[in-house]
């Protein structure tokens, strides 16, 4: 695993009020009983810990091409933030 | 229990820079909301806002009275110099001695903080304005209402978030009811369109980033607005014995709690706040013509409030509009610029539309007057506040 997907990982299980080791890529947002307020501070973390803009509206979850709808998803797309970064 | 009555109502936002202004963007269906013009805006997600154009302050105040007032306290003050003139109210000394002022604003006197912050934090200053406190105070313009008019009875602000305002006119309908002072102005103000308060507004991820669609299905968000709104409320025998034209009676007052969330909106607590200002006001909901909705465009609060509604009022509710789309959300003084609306609804017969509403909802299914305004006679008007941290209240106002 990638030091980028661990670091991820971290601020999921964080936000979740779980353990790394809970996780897994396969683990789906909608599991973690992640209220609006914790989903707003999640992808703020996400963006502070690579220095990325996330696209993300909480009025339509998804609607604007991150997709938050698991573990895995989420660090395929701030993998793709990171290298358009880089780019 | 004496009857409390509106005598004088003015306003500054984005539609207008008084009554009338507002009243005619409100009828021919024009909105406020455009790309935002303020320091920094390229460094904002969401550009657009309701600003209020065209404000020359030094063309209204003079500049030793300038130097004291925030954007806020401008606008607070600038409408009540309306409301007192329609009035035609003279505040002698007996009725200056018992006559107050109570006011909503969420945030104060926040453009001040704002230039403050940005001399000392961004310009590396060492000092800023000396009156920084006494204009940035969020009781600042009720002083200077107050002072302005002599006003010696009770004065205090209010903050409830988004229900600023409602809570404040609710509080002044009380005390001219419970005859703790014979006149109130009240009402509310804010001017929140600042860098900082936009980026911290950015932040929660609820703006849109092109339009407000209250209860439209594709809604994304709310808009930001700034302005004011100021009323006379007058005991009824005390307008009656000076011969004032009436504008509209204020018949009910609830507020409550949702002890929930201290974001999401829960339905227990705005079906409660509707239906305990019904009850206070002694209306059953079958003789409510029409609904001033919170209605953000969001889609937590436009969802949760139609079901409150439909719970209230059954299957065939009474007509509903958000007026958020056009004027912007005016935060702690979008109750006060809301209860223009009512008074438009009831004086004139026609409701204010509902801007940018593409696409029916099923989770708002409402009788919304889209787009366009609507003609109707109306002889009791409902208008809804339920702020972050479920504080709801609701006003009931009555055609005279």
């Amino acid at each position: 695993m990638t030091q980028t997907a661990q670091t991820i990982i971290g601020i999921i299980a964080e936000k979740a009020l779980l353990q790394p080791e809970d996780l897994s890529l396969e683990t789906r947002l909608d599991s973690l009983a992640l209220d609006s307020l914790a989903m707003v501070e999640l992808v703020f973390a996400l963006e502070e810990a690579f220095d990325i803009s996330v696209p993300f509206n909480a009025n339509e979850p998804g609607s604007e091409g991150f997709d938050l709808s698991s573990v895995g998803a989420i660090i395929a797309a701030v993998e793709g933030l990171v290298s358009q970064k880089a780019a | 229990m004496p009857r409390v009555v509106i005598t004088g109502a003015g306003t500054i936002n984005a539609l207008g820079h008084d009554l009338r202004a507002t009243y005619e963007a409100f009828a021919n269906g024009r909105g406020g909301i455009g790309p935002l013009d303020i320091p920094d805006v390229d460094r904002l997600t969401n550009r657009v806002g309701a600003q209020v154009r065209n404000w020359t302050a030094t063309e209204h105040f003079d500049l030793r009275g300038l130097s004291l007032y925030d954007r806020t306290t401008q606008f607070a003050l600038w409408s009540a110099r309306q409301a007192v003139a329609q009035s035609g109210l003279e505040f002698d000394d007996a009725l200056a001695l018992r006559a107050g002022v109570v006011l909503g604003t969420a945030g104060g006197g926040l453009g001040t903080i704002d230039d403050s912050y940005r001399a000392v934090y961004g310009e590396g200053k060492n000092r800023v304005h000396p009156l920084t406190v006494p204009r940035l105070m969020a009781s600042a313009a009720v002083s200077h209402i107050s002072m302005t008019y002599g006003l010696r009875g009770p004065a205090f602000s209010v903050s409830t978030a988004c229900a600023s305002s409602n809570h404040a006119m609710g509080l002044a309908y009380q005390m001219v009811r419970s005859g703790a002072a014979p006149v109130m102005l009240t009402g509310g103000a804010e001017a929140m369109l600042t860098f900082g308060g936009l980026k911290a507004w950015e932040g929660l991820r609820v703006m849109s980033p092109e339009a407000c669609r209250p209860f439209s299905a594709d809604r994304n968000g709310m808009v930001q607005g700034e302005g004011a709104a100021v009323f006379v409320f007058e005991a009824y025998k005390h307008a009656k014995a000076r011969g004032a034209n009436i504008l509209a009676e204020v018949v009910g007052f609830s507020m409550c709690a949702d002890a929930h969330d201290i974001v999401m909106p829960a339905t227990d607590g705005a079906l409660r706040a509707m239906r305990g200002a019904l009850q206070d006001a002694g209306i059953g909901p079958g003789q409510v013509g029409y609904i001033n909705a919170h209605g953000t465009g969001t889609k937590a609060n436009d969802a949760n409030e139609a079901a409150a509604i439909r719970e209230v009022f059954g299957p065939a509710p009474p007509p509903v509009s958000s007026t958020k789309a056009a004027h912007g959300h005016v935060i702690g003084g979008t109750g006060a610029v809301e209860a223009l609306a009512c008074l438009m609804a009831l004086q004139e017969g026609v409701i204010a539309p509902t801007l940018g509403f593409r696409q029916a909802d099923p989770d708002c299914a409402l009788d919304v007057v889209a787009n366009t305004a609507r003609e109707a006679r109306v002889d009791v008007a409902l208008s809804n506040a339920f702020a972050f941290g479920g504080l709801n209240a609701v006003l009931v106002f009555r055609r005279m």
